[in-house]
């Protein structure tokens, strides 16, 4: 994984609460195996109709929106646990989520990969939409490290917000899980042999 | 004295290896179910690390996602789903792991098989690449979804790194009235609490009226606490957990078994112990639920009319599903009934299928079929000759899948056409592009099958 960076960038806004993994990325989609390649169907039945023609109202087809930070509402990420999703959203560009709230599988996943969720309150939200989709050059700043955002409009005007440490840490330095884990395999294998006369071992598979 | 505990909180101690001060649990998993979806790129991430699985025996797979539901014995039709599930087949080769895929007798959603083969047991903790792992909460299993990383994480190390989340609690009481299921109660439960009234939370359900259900009919509410935004939902086990494990294939024996029970007795949350959040409900006079929108906290009482709505999201919703409010929902022209999915799929959903159709017709506006659970749920719907029912009446009787489901396999909805599903989501897009999905119980998809229309079963049967 890649040391997180603070960077500033203009925001796309997705103004809709529940968007559920399966709008991120169709169950059709998912047939591939490897983890890329993705983005080219992000949204995929919001951003185009049945013959593939691109939706005019879609966000993601207005031209005058684009960068690194996607902007939505509650209860983002919901459904399934396809960390295709935020593959898909990673491989079209995004670095970061900007949103209400996010479904808890999804944001593990997403962190996991290195793309950074940011959970900040309706009021502050609706200003930042209204804000972004006014003028789509406004420029939203992400510092991870000190943990807020900063909304560039003239002045600048900053809002922080709670990430897990750990999550922060590893994201940061570029920390993988696993290497972690692998790391205490004896400790692992240490519990289990206190644990072996308990009644789980005994369904082996 | 010792502190009280959440069932919860109990198995999640049993099987905390260490801690990360600030940080996540390292916790130990007991059993790992995966599937050729969410699979590949975690043996590929393996591969890269040039390291194997470190407890392959502790690890089982079927193919149930992206496989055909017809002509199971014949490759699959479609290139990206043939490579995606002999890749499966081939990693589970290469690193000694149980597969159950396609023709193998146990075949089947891998939430289906597990508990009837016994390898779902009381107090252990279970993951999957896939959020209604939930289901497994039924038996009183500590059981949720995980993301591919994660999936990566258990094959290297039988462990994961996680939050503990906080507990909470849904206390249910009432008596529900005939033809009524645990279906119903869920979707009744999410439409008052909302979509993501438990985000963050673990669930455990209690209260006279989740007693009062079947096992099979627990699973069916576990499963579907992640539409809640649940991490998982439980359920503490009782006598009648104890008599379903019995006998089991893969389920301990003898002296094993008698140990086991004596644990078990252990797992429930103790008198006193902390919920972060709770909430109860009365179900008593509930009416068989069914959706009008697009997401499962959208259930109204069969009998009762789409609501005016005006949230702009909501409308939407509407919209895609090409309803008005103010409509009575009871009525509504379907297109499709569709009666599977790990949510209800297992033999109790199929007996109370077949005692709603037996000797009546399917609608002929209505492609109607049926997608067991598992090969062994098959089988036994054969031979207690609920199979014929089903064929006399107009259903078609697959083989075992995911099926429509999720709209991946070759089993789609086409756009704009209903379908009366007794799966779990009714998402934009989730049975195909455009299809328009109506959550329901089996009973309810039975008798709307038979009407062509959307049906109070109370009102067929009686
Ligand atoms: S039946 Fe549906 S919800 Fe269940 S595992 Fe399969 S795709 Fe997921």
């Amino acid at each position: 994984m890649n040391k997180f960076q603070s960077f500033r960038s203009t925001v796309v806004p997705l103004e809709a609460d529940n968007i559920d993994t399966d709008q991120i990325i169709p169950a059709r989609f998912l047939k591939a195996t490897g983890r890329t390649g993705f983005g080219e169907n992000l949204f995929r039945d919001l951003r185009y109709d049945s013959s593939g023609k691109k939706k005019a109202g879609f966000i993601l087809n207005n031209d005058s929106f684009h960068g690194k930070i996607l902007m939505t509402g509650k209860n983002f990420g919901c459904g399934s646990s396809r960390e295709h999703a935020a593959w898909a959203i990673q491989d079209y560009g995004f670095d970061a989520i900007i949103a209400e709230s996010f479904a808890d599988i999804f944001r593990n996943n997403a962190l996991n990969i290195g793309l950074l969720t940011i959970t900040l309150p309706e009021n502050i939200l609706k200003q930042l939409f209204a804000k972004c989709k006014k003028s789509p050059s406004t420029q939203i700043g992400v510092n991870l490290r000190d943990q807020f955002v900063e909304l560039f409009d003239g002045e600048s005007t900053s809002y922080p917000f709670v990430i897990n440490p750990y999550k922060k840490l590893c994201l940061l330095e570029g920390l993988d899980d696993i290497d972690y884990l692998l790391s205490i395999r004896d400790q692992i294998a240490l519990f289990e042999q206190k644990k072996a006369s308990s009644i789980e071992n005994l369904s082996r598979i | 004295m010792k502190k009280a505990k959440t069932l919860f909180d109990k198995i999640w101690d049993e099987h905390k290896v260490t801690g990360i001060p600030g940080g996540p649990d390292v916790l130990y998993i007991d059993k790992h179910l995966i599937h050729e979806v969410t699979s590949p790129q975690a043996f590929a991430g393996l591969e890269k690390r040039g390291i194997s699985v470190f407890r392959k025996e502790q690890t089982l797979a079927t193919a149930d996602h992206n496989v055909p539901t017809i002509n199971q014995h014949l490759p699959i039709r479609e290139e990206m789903s043939r490579l995606q599930v002999s890749r499966l087949v081939e990693n589970c080769r290469k690193h000694e792991i149980e597969l159950f895929g396609l023709g193998h007798p146990n075949q089947g959603i891998v939430h289906v098989i597990a508990p009837e083969l016994g390898i779902t047991l009381p107090g252990m903790t279970m993951v999957c690449g896939d959020s209604h792992t939930s289901t497994h909460g039924g038996l009183g299993a500590l059981a949720f979804g995980i993301g591919s990383t994660e999936v990566e994480q258990v094959f290297a190390s039988q462990c994961l790194l996680q939050e503990r989340p906080p507990a909470m609690k849904i206390c249910v009481t009432g008596e529900m009235g005939p033809w009524l299921s645990s279906k119903d109660l869920i979707l009744y439960i999410i439409s008052q609490a909302s979509t993501d009234a438990a985000t963050g939370h673990f669930v455990e359900y209690m209260g006279s009226a989740i007693s009062a259900l079947s096992i099979e009919e627990r699973m069916t509410v576990c499963n579907m606490s992640i539409e809640m935004g649940a991490r998982g939902g439980i359920i503490a086990p009782d006598d009648k957990t104890l008599e379903y494990i019995r006998n089991r294939p893969f389920a301990p024996k003898g002296k094993a078994l008698e140990a086991a029970l004596e644990r078990w007795k252990e797992l429930h949350s103790d008198e006193g112990a902390f919920f972060a959040r709770e909430l109860h409900f009365d179900i008593t006079g509930l009416a068989p639920m069914v959706t009008y929108g697009t997401n499962p906290g959208m259930g109204i009482a069969v009998d009762s009319n789409i609501p005016v709505l005006n949230n702009p999201s909501d409308r939407k919703a509407l919209e895609y599903m090409g309803w008005q409010g103010g409509e009575p929902v009871a009525g509504k022209k379907l297109d499709y009934v569709f009666i599977g999915s790990c949510t209800n799929s297992r033999i109790e959903d199929l007996r109370i299928v077949a005692a709603v159709v037996k000797g009546k017709k399917v609608s002929q506006d209505v492609i109607a079929f049926i997608v067991p659970g598992s090969q062994r749920v098959r089988q036994q719907a054969k031979s207690e000759g609920l199979e014929d029912i089903f064929l006399e009446s107009g259903f078609e009787f697959r083989e075992s899948g995911c099926s429509a489901c999720l709209g991946m396999n070759e089993d789609k909805i086409p756009p704009l056409s209903y379908c009366m599903a007794t799966s779990n989501r009714n998402f934009e897009g989730r049975q195909g592009p455009g299809a328009r999905t109506i959550l329901a119980s089996p009973a309810t998809a039975a008798a709307s099958a038979i009407n062509g229309y959307i049906t109070d079963i109370r009102m067929l049967a009686s």
